[in-house]
Parts: structure tokens; sequence; C-alpha cells
């Protein structure tokens, strides 16, 4: 579903704040894979998302999406093929827009946008119904501005609104990291409820170890612009955080160090 | 006698009133909704005008003279959205480049600095002195135009519109060609402009090459303004139930225009030294302005609640100072 090919990005090259972010990145991610990523501060988890997503433009390398070359595709035309919720919940949503507004722009990501007017009374049913599912009382307020909503609910509906127009690949950057850890948990298990239903391709981002380790089928942690570590299938079940750190110090000579992973 | 003087002006102070707050809503589309403080305005609403006087001393019907106004306008933010996405060039720069250049352009398309259009000899939709008939006719036509720019807003492209003004980052993730965006926004915003050109040269009978220094100010102040007027209304239950907010945003920024002149007209009534009104109306909009920054820097202060939950009120600090 996803192929990365030799990706290799430099920020500020030539300047002292030289910083390369991503050292040769080759990674394959089958059909339905739910892949979890996990690195310390500045190992280049969201450089990653970042690539895929085109935010700009890897100095060399190439991104392929279920077989077509999206390496010079402009951000707004990849957006077709992906689903993205970002860490701070303010940036998944139009919080000026009602929440069913939200969902009609996402529902329309990688189709024309035409004259055409309204929202359609079987599409409110439709995003009434999804609505529901999230169970935290939102098909009620479809009408309210999404700025009203707390950062949770304004997850969930980022997440909704990802999904929606079903992507080829779901890209979750740290969605949980801002939210409190019962909100954060709620989100998780919305989450897994999706990515099940519709049997998504993932990539999620997550400073929280044991949620790596209970959240998907594959689980790779970066370090310095490289993938160092990459398990799946039943090893990774059987994977704990001790494990893990074992695991980190052995492949980067280092301990661990990610101030908010070690602490939660 | 004064007093009737005074009633008298306000007729033709509220048809002025609404042609410059058609101009507003051009002015409400960029400022508000797309989030980019254009400046093309003080050169696109005198392009209108030139464009609709030309045509009409040529014979032109004047709605069609209003039309290709209409269009000019169009072209006046498309090259001001050129050069804010595809050059770079930050909004407020891209609009003033664009402002300059329609200086020399406005004085080719009339070949003079001003160009009479009499109501007596050309067959103009509005003019001031027949202001009885030209009034009903502004309200009627711009009621059609909200109605009209409300449904807009309202459509998929209307609502990439808003979304691209609101969260820029949410959008592109969207699939939303945000510097397209932009460049259309600014497009029907100076078309709209260049509109109330057209209808503000048949209605005082000329257009004149500084007949748009400082529209900017003006349509800020009747989006300000009408913003304060009709913010409970929009809000209300009734207007969200049916879901219409927009349409009365935009009606309030006409009536914040109408608001605008009739002020005017009672200050150069009291006798104030007309020359000194520009000033004043920009002073006026910099207060305005100034109101929401000053609200959230002293009267919201969220941190002061989050140290007195966090323990450190001002006795502690206080006593801290006495103990040293």
């Amino acid at each position: 579903m996803l192929e990365m090919k030799n990706i290799t990005k430099t920020f500020f090259p030539g300047t002292v704040n030289e910083k390369v972010a991503l050292k040769g990145i080759d990674l394959t991610l089958e059909d339905g894979d739910f892949v979890t990523i996990i690195g310390g501060n500045g190992a280049g988890k969201s450089t990653l998302l970042n690539a895929i997503s085109g935010v700009w433009k890897p100095d060399c390398g190439q991104v392929i999406i279920d077989g077509i070359d999206v390496t010079h595709l402009p951000e707004y035309k990849r957006a077709k093929y992906l689903g993205r919720v970002f860490q701070d919940p303010m940036m998944g949503t139009a919080k000026d827009m009602e929440i069913e507004e939200n969902l009609a722009l996402a529902l329309r990501r990688g189709k024309r946008r035409t004259l055409k007017w309204r929202i359609s009374k079987a599409e409110r049913e439709e995003y009434r119904r999804i609505l529901a599912d999230l169970d935290l009382g939102l098909e009620t307020r479809m009408t309210h501005k999404v700025g009203l909503l707390s950062g949770g609910q304004r997850q969930a509906v980022t997440l909704l609104m990802a999904t929606l127009n079903t992507p080829k690949l779901l890209l979750l950057d740290e969605h949980t990291a801002a939210l409190d850890p019962k909100t954060a948990a709620k989100v998780l298990e919305i989450t897994d409820r999706i990515v099940e239903k519709d049997h998504l391709t993932t990539l999620m981002i997550t400073h929280n170890m044991q949620d790596a380790i209970d959240h998907g089928n594959r689980l790779i942690m970066m370090h310095e612009g490289k993938v160092i570590i990459d398990v799946k299938g039943e090893e990774k079940k059987k994977l704990t955080v001790p494990d893990l750190l074992a695991m980190f110090a052995n492949a980067s000579g280092k301990a661990f160090t990610n101030d908010r992973a070690m602490l939660s | 006698m004064s007093i009737l003087n005074w009633l008298g002006a306000l007729p033709g102070a509220a048809a002025q009133g609404i042609i410059w707050g058609i101009m507003a809503i051009g002015v409400y589309f960029t400022y508000k909704i797309l989030d980019v403080a254009d400046l093309t305005v003080d050169g696109s609403i005198c392009t209108g005008g030139a464009v609709c006087a030309v045509l009409m001393t040529a014979g032109m019907d004047a709605w069609l003279a209003m039309l290709i106004a209409v269009v000019a306008g169009v072209l006046c933010g498309l090259l001001t959205g050129v050069f804010h996405t595809l050059m770079g060039i930050p909004a407020i720069l891209a609009g003033i480049l664009t402002q300059l250049i329609l200086w020399s352009v406005n004085l080719k398309i009339m070949g003079q600095a001003n160009m009479a259009l009499p109501s007596r000899s050309f067959d103009v939709l509005v003019a001031a002195s027949r202001v009885g008939v030209s009034l009903p006719i502004l309200i009627v036509f711009v009621v059609v135009l909200i109605a009209l720019l409300y449904c807009f807003l309202g459509t998929e492209l209307g609502a990439a519109l808003r979304s691209t003004g609101c969260n820029l980052n949410m959008s592109r993730a969207q699939g939303i060609n945000v510097e397209l965006i932009k460049v259309l926004g600014l497009a029907l915003s100076n078309g709209v402009v260049a509109l109330s050109g057209a209808l503000l040269t048949q209605y005082q009978g000329f257009a004149d090459i500084n007949m748009g220094r400082g529209a900017i100010v003006i349509g800020l102040a009747a989006v300000i303004i009408g913003e304060v007027v009709t913010s409970r209304l929009a809000n209300s239950n009734f207007v969200k139930k049916i879901g219409i907010g927009y349409a009365f945003r935009l009606l309030g920024v006409v009536i914040g225009g109408v608001i605008y002149f009739f002020v005017y007209q009672t200050v150069v009534f009291l006798g104030l030294d007309t020359d000194l009104l520009k000033m004043l109306s920009a002073l006026v909009v910099a207060v305005f302005l100034a109101v929401p920054y000053w609200k959230k820097k002293y009267l919201s202060s969220p941190h002061k609640k989050a140290a007195v939950s966090a323990g450190c009120t001002n006795d502690a600090v206080k006593e801290d100072e006495s103990n040293a």
C-alpha cells in the first residue's frame, strides 16, 4: 500500500542549523498494516509522516502510495489518498465552521468542489449516524461550531474527517498527545474501531510505548532519522516496554531519551 | 430649518451608505472570510467606476457596463492573487502593488483624471439627483446581491473558501488547493468592489482617479460597525436554526456602511472641518481594531485564573516581598 524508497531529507542545509532529519528511509507497508511508530525527540517520526503527506519534497527517494508515485505531487493533491490527524486538536478542524460543515469538507476530499449547494438530507443522516457511533453526544450538536468542542471531541471529529472518504493510508501524528489520559484512551479506542471497520492501512506515531505495543500489528522505532527496530506479528504481541528499551539500547548504543515517553 | 436640512440629507446618506456597503461586502470577503488584508480595493473601486463611465459615455447600457466593470474588478483581484500566490509576495504588499498599477491603468482607461457621467444625459441606474427612486433600487439590488453571495458561501466552493480562511493546514489536508482558493476569493472580492465603484460613479455623476483613496478604511469601518450592530442577531438561535447567519452578517456590513454615512453626514452638518474626516475615520477604525486585542490582553486573563488555581495569589507574592 505504501512504499518509501531511500527517503532523505536535510533541513537548513549548509547552515549552522543543518539537520539531517531522515537518512535513507526504506519502508513498505502491506495493505491493512497498522504500524505504530515510536522514537526519541527529533528521531524523525513527524518528518516521516510529512514526507508521505507532502508538506515538503524529499532531497531524494520516492514515495509510492498504492502503486502511484506521489513524490512530486503537491500536498493538496496527495490528500486524495491520505487521511491525517495532527497532534494539535486545533489543527485538524475549521473552528469557525459547523461540525457538519467540517465533515462535508472532508467528504469531498480528492473530489472537485463545485457550486453544488448545501448538504443533502441523506448526507446529513450519514453524519448523524457516524457521530452517534462516537458516543460523545455530538450527533445532537451537528450545527454547532467546532470551536466550541473540547480537544478530545475535536480529535474524534478529525478522525471521522480523515476516514469519512476512505483513505488509502491513515496518518496519525501523536493524535492523543495533547489530551488527558482518559480522553486519550477514548480517542485511541475510537481509532482502533475505525481502523478495524474499514481495514485501513495506518501509521500512528505515539510517545507512549505501551500504546505502541497494544495497538497495531507492527511496531517500528526510529532514531536519528533511521528505522532501527521493526517488529511485527507474533513477536510484537509478546513485546513489553522493558524489552523495547533494551532493544533500543542495543540498536542505538544509547539509553532511550524522550521526556514524555519516560513519564508515561 | 437646519434640522430639516439634516433630515433631508439622510436618504442621500443612506444611498451612499448602501453603495459603499457593497464595497465593504467585498472587504468582508477578504478581511473576514479569507483572513487576508487586501488593499487592492482602493484601486479596483476606481477601475469599476472608470470602466462604467467610459462604456456608458460611449453609449452602452448601464447593466452591461456594470457587468464589464465587475469583470475588470475580477481581473484586478486576479493580479493581486498572482502576486500573492505565484510570486510569494505578502498579501498586503501585493495589494499595494496592484493599487499602484491600477492608478496608471485607471488614468489610461479614462484618458484623464476624471470623467463626467451626468444623469440628465445618460440613462443611469441610480443618481443623487433622484434619491427617491435610487434608494429603493439600491435596496433591492443589495438584497439580491447578498442572497447570491450567501448562496455561494453555502456551496462546496464557498465552504472551501471559508475553511481556507479559517485553517490553512486543515484545508490542505482535505485536498483544497488553498492558493487557487485565495486567488478566487481576491477576484470575487474585487469584482464586488468594482460593482460598487460602477454604482458610485453613476450615483455621483462622475468617476475620479481619487475616488478610491481610503476606501479600505471605509470598508473596514463598515465591517466593524456592522459586526457590532448585528452580531447578536446573527448569532441568535433563531437565525442559526434557519441557518442564515452569513446573510445577516453581510446585511450587517451594508448597515454598517449606512451608519458610517449617517455619522459622516451628521459631523459635516455639525460643522466639522471635512479635511479631517479621513483622519478621524482611520482613528476610529484603529481604535475598533484594537478593542479585541485589548480585551484579550487586559480583560480576560486566563493566566491570572491559572495563577490563582495554582495557589500563587497576589497576597502570596506580597508576603514574599515582606519576608525579603
